[in-house]
This record gives structure tokens, C-alpha cells and sequence, in this order.
């Protein structure tokens, strides 16, 4: 469970993702379980699809519609929970904070984690990596993976 | 003796803030800083901090102190670093040390904004060397560019627990384990769901029974607590690591106020002795007002509010009414209860009834 060892239970993790058919175009997931005092990924987003509210320790709400999974909310948020994910040819392609160093490099294979930090059984793509002023060191990842990783791959671990 | 209008002691996030509405009421500060910069454990923050706007919400807290000192440097402030307040007497006297000198200082007004101190762990040999506390991890990696190990066991998970371990990791330490005695981790789970994905375990219901080492700590014995807090026979296990991080809570730095006989109160759920304070932020001592960790263990963000209404009310008490007074009491004090209203709050807000600050 989330409050004894930082994992989200799958049924948690599926509440966040729209349906797939909607994932032919890019969408934030927003893996915010808890109420925290925190509303910058809201104040964020250029296209009012991020809603908390007065109450910022409401939990953020995504308006599927009008995200255009821009990623901007992606290194608004101080918790580094959003990630911005699309399918397309039978792979899945997630952008993901990053805050690590060296960073990956596009082209590069690097090992795919879990939730858990365990490998998973394939490798993913470093299909881009930007870092820009605006998101103030927090380089956002672009990779693509099988697929059925589609809610299990959490964050990249080492180049292979 | 040296006169002056307010004295501010502490540079950190409440200090700076409450320096910053008294200086726009029109008050000369004084702002007297133990470290040689202002912006107290700001500085060692790298991390996006949680909150709204108003309280520079996703700006890394070491660029959130240069915001804060850029806000009071052109105005009407001294700024004192180096300089450790020893003394605070009853008559609003305080005495300063510093450059090897003492002096003393009489204020019309003080506003105590010293914050907390770490709190220790018992346990076997926790004194062997390469075992600190998790403020000195950041200062020695964040302030002085120096790692503390190559290999820790974190022992706490509360934010700066959680917060700490993912800096060591950016730093390039192995975070061995996150070692928790109660059953749920203390801080937000974002940050928790940030270090398991790096592959480091937290474990719940454990403890640090006793460190082992030659001259140096080379590792930990750990043991599962029942539910009654028992350790639980035959559970025990070692960890190899060459530095243990204790990061179990902070309690608030009260020993000016309560050198000074300021009415203090034990309060648990707000880290520690604390002093009672009106709804303006006045102790039981005319003219001392305290604000942030100092009054009860929160997050930087509401120490940088409470600070902003110390520094008003300390102003407008003393003859100097901010220009915004009434629009600004109103919308601080609307910032405290929104920052403090979800279920995170719940032990402040117990811990702020029984000092008698209003709260509803």
C-alpha cells in the first residue's frame, strides 16, 4: 500500500489512466493520491484542464478533453507524480521528470522500472530529453516501450 | 546599550518574511543571523517546494531564499550574520555575540523566529562516527559540496526523512534502506512513491536497535516492532552501510523565550516546548512576537506566512500600520487555513488550540 512502501495498488494506477482509445493523443496522468496542500500542476496548465480548486488539498482532477498533454504540469509539480503518456503502433510513449544525473541521451536503451525499482523485462527507447528555463533543471524524458508496460513502467534506471 | 526599532532573530524563512511586512509598515529591522548567510534551511532545500503561488510553490527552496532576500535588501535593514543571539532578558534586552565581542541591544519590539532543532535517537553506539543527523547531510552535500558516505540507511520518513534520501541519490549515494518505526510513512506520498521507484525499501514497523563498526559505523541491526511498539524476537537484521542518517523530527529552538520566562507550554503534537502566543503573534511578553518552527514544527510555507502577519502585527503594535494592513491580515490568514485545512493539517490544528491561538 502506498502508505507502507510508496506503491500504488494497480487499481489505483488504472484510476488515473483514461481509456486507451483516448491515448492515441498524449494525456497527463496524475499519480496524486493523497491530500496534500499543493496546486501548482492546476496553476500550470496553459489549457484549464488541471482543476483543484480553493481547497488546495483537494486531490487534482484531469479534464481528459482538454488536456493536450502539453506536459507542462510535468515539471510544475514539486512531487514529480505526472507523467504524459500516448500509444501509438503498439507501443507506449511516456514523458517522464527526470532529475538525475547523467542524463539519458535520444537514441540510447536504458533498463525500464517498475513502481518497486525492478527491472522490467524489456528495455525502453530514449526517444527525447529536454530541459528548458521554464522547467528549472527537471529535464522531462521522452520514452517508448511495449505496449503492455502501459501501467507498470515507472521511471528509466541505467543506460543498458 | 545599542536602541533599534525591531529586532528580527533568525534569517530564515520566517524571519526574512516577517523582516519584510514590518520594513513595508515602516520599521527599521535588524535581522541577527547565526550562519554567514540569510536564509536559514532554505539554503539547503533543492527541491520544489508544495503550497500555492503566494508561497512559491514549485521554485526550489534555495531560490525561494534568494527571492526573499532580494525582497528586503533595498530597504531600511541591517543585516547581522555571524552573529548569535545569547541572551533574551525581560525588559526587551538582548544580548549578541559576535566577531568576538558581545553587545548588548535594547528593541521596541523582537520577533523570535529561531526555528527547531533535530531530535536524536537512542540506540547503541550512536555515537560512532559517520552517524548524523539529516540536517548535517544537507549542510555538509547541499552548502559545502561534500558527501557524507557512499552508502546510507536512512532512519525516519517524514518529509525531510523522504526529501533527504532523494537528495543523496541525486548526489550519487546508495540509499541502502528508509527505516520507519510506525506502521505508515510520516511524509507526503509523492515523495515516498519518488525513492521506491529508485529501488530503495521502506520499511514500516522497524527500528534501528544498535549500529556496529570499528571505529566507524559499518552497519545496522534492525528489528520489526509490533504494534505496541515491541521489538519482535527473531525479526532482527543487518544492513552494511558506511553512514546512518537519523531524521526523526525536529522541536522548536525555545530557549530564548524561555530564558526570557516567556509563559511555555509542552505541546506534543507541535514538536515541543513551545511559547503561547495571542492571535497576533505575541508571546506573554510584551513586544515579543514568534513565528514559525519556533512556535510548532510546520512545513517552510506557513512559516513564511506566519511571518508575514508576526512582522505586521509587531508593526502596527509599535505605531506602524502597514499600508495594506487590513487586505493583507485578511489574505495571510486565509493562506494559514487553506495550508492547513486538508488532513495533513490535523496535527497542527490540534497542537495550535491548545496555545491558545485561535483556530477554527
Amino acid at each position: 500500500m502506498i502508505d507502507k512502501n510508496g506503491v500504488a495498488t494497480i487499481e489505483m494506477i488504472k484510476s488515473k489512466f483514461p481509456k486507451k482509445e483516448v491515448l492515441t493523443r498524449p494525456k497527463a496522468i496524475i499519480e496524486c493520491y493523497q491530500e496534500i496542500p499543493c496546486n501548482p500542476c492546476s496553476t500550470a496548465c496553459p489549457f484549464d484542464a488541471i482543476h483543484i480548486g480553493n481547497d488546495i488539498n483537494q486531490i487534482p482532477v484531469l479534464d481528459v478533453d482538454k488536456c493536450t498533454g502539453c506536459s507542462s504540469c510535468i515539471t510544475a509539480c514539486p512531487g514529480l507524480a505526472i507523467m504524459v503518456v500516448s500509444i501509438k503502433d503498439g507501443k507506449a510513449y511516456f514523458k517522464i521528470p527526470y532529475e538525475l544525473l547523467p542524463l539519458p541521451v535520444r537514441g540510447e536503451k536504458w533498463t525500464a522500472l517498475n513502481r518497486y525499482g525492478e527491472k522490467l523485462n524489456k528495455l525502453c527507447t530514449i526517444e527525447n530529453v529536454n530541459i528548458s528555463k521554464k522547467s528549472d533543471r527537471t529535464a522531462v524524458v521522452t520514452v517508448s516501450i511495449e505496449q503492455p508496460f502501459l501501467y507498470e513502467f515507472a521511471t528509466i534506471g541505467e543506460r543498458a | 546599550m545599542i536602541e533599534k526599532e525591531l529586532v528580527v532573530i533568525g534569517g530564515g524563512p520566517a524571519g526574512l518574511s516577517a523582516a519584510k511586512t514590518a520594513l513595508e509598515a515602516g520599521m527599521k529591522v535588524v535581522i541577527i543571523e547565526r550562519s554567514f548567510a540569510l536564509g536559514g534551511q532554505l539554503l539547503k532545500q533543492t527541491h520544489k517546494f508544495f503550497g500555492s503561488e503566494s508561497e512559491y510553490a514549485r521554485t526550489r527552496g534555495i531560490d525561494i531564499a534568494k527571492i526573499l532576500v532580494s525582497e528586503i535588501e533595498n530597504s531600511d535593514v541591517e543585516i547581522m550574520l555571524n552573529a548569535t543571539v545569547v541572551g533574551l532578558y525581560k525588559d526587551n534586552i538582548l544580548t549578541v555575540y559576535q566577531d568576538h565581542k558581545y553587545m548588548k541591544i535594547k528593541a521596541k519590539a523582537i520577533i523570535v523566529a529561531t526555528g527547531a532543532s533535530e531530535k536524536f535517537l537512542a540506540f547503541e553506539n550512536n555515537d560512532l562516527p559517520g552517524i548524523y543527523g539529516a540536517g548535517a547531510v544537507q549542510t555538509l552535500m547541499n552548502i559545502h559540496g561534500v558527501l557524507p558516505g557512499k552508502e546510507v540507511v536512512m532512519v525516519g520518513s517524514g518529509n525531510i526523512g523522504l526529501i533527504v534520501s532523494y537528495q543523496l541519490i541525486q548526489a550519487g549515494v546508495k540509499v541502502k534502506a528508509l527505516v520507519e518505526a510506525a506502521s505508515r510513512i510520516g511524509g507526503y506520498a509523492v515523495h515516498a512513491s519518488k525513492l521506491r521507484r529508485l529501488g530503495v525499501p521502506i520499511l514500516t514497523n522497524t527500528t534501528v536497535r544498535k549500529a556496529f563498526g570499528n571505529g566507524k559505523v559499518e552497519g545496522v541491526e534492525i528489528v520489526k516492532l509490533d504494534e505496541n511498539w515491541q521489538e519482535i524476537s527473531g525479526t532482527e537484521d543487518q544492513i552494511a552501510c558506511d553512514s546512518v542518517c537519523i531524521s526523526v523530527g525536529l522541536s522548536p529552538m525555545h530557549q530564548l523565550l524561555s530564558m526570557a520566562e516567556a509563559e511555555m507550554t509542552y505541546v506534543n503534537e507541535l514538536g515541543g516546548l513551545v511559547p503561547l502566543k495571542s492571535c497576533d503573534y505575541e508571546t506573554s511578553l510584551p513586544h515579543v512576537y514568534a513565528c514559525g518552527d519556533v512556535t510548532g514544527i510546520e512545513e517552510a510555507s506557513s512559516a513564511m506566512v506566519e511571518g508575514k502577519i508576526a512582522g505586521l502585527m509587531a508593526a502596527k503594535h509599535a505605531g506602524f500600520v502597514h499600508p495594506n494592513y487590513e487586505k493583507l491580515e485578511a489574505e495571510l490568514n486565509e493562506q494559514l487555513c487553506i495550508l492547513r485545512q486538508g488532513p495533513c493539517g490535523e496535527k497542527i490544528r490540534c497542537g495550535l488550540k491548545k496555545v491558545g491561538a485561535v483556530y477554527d
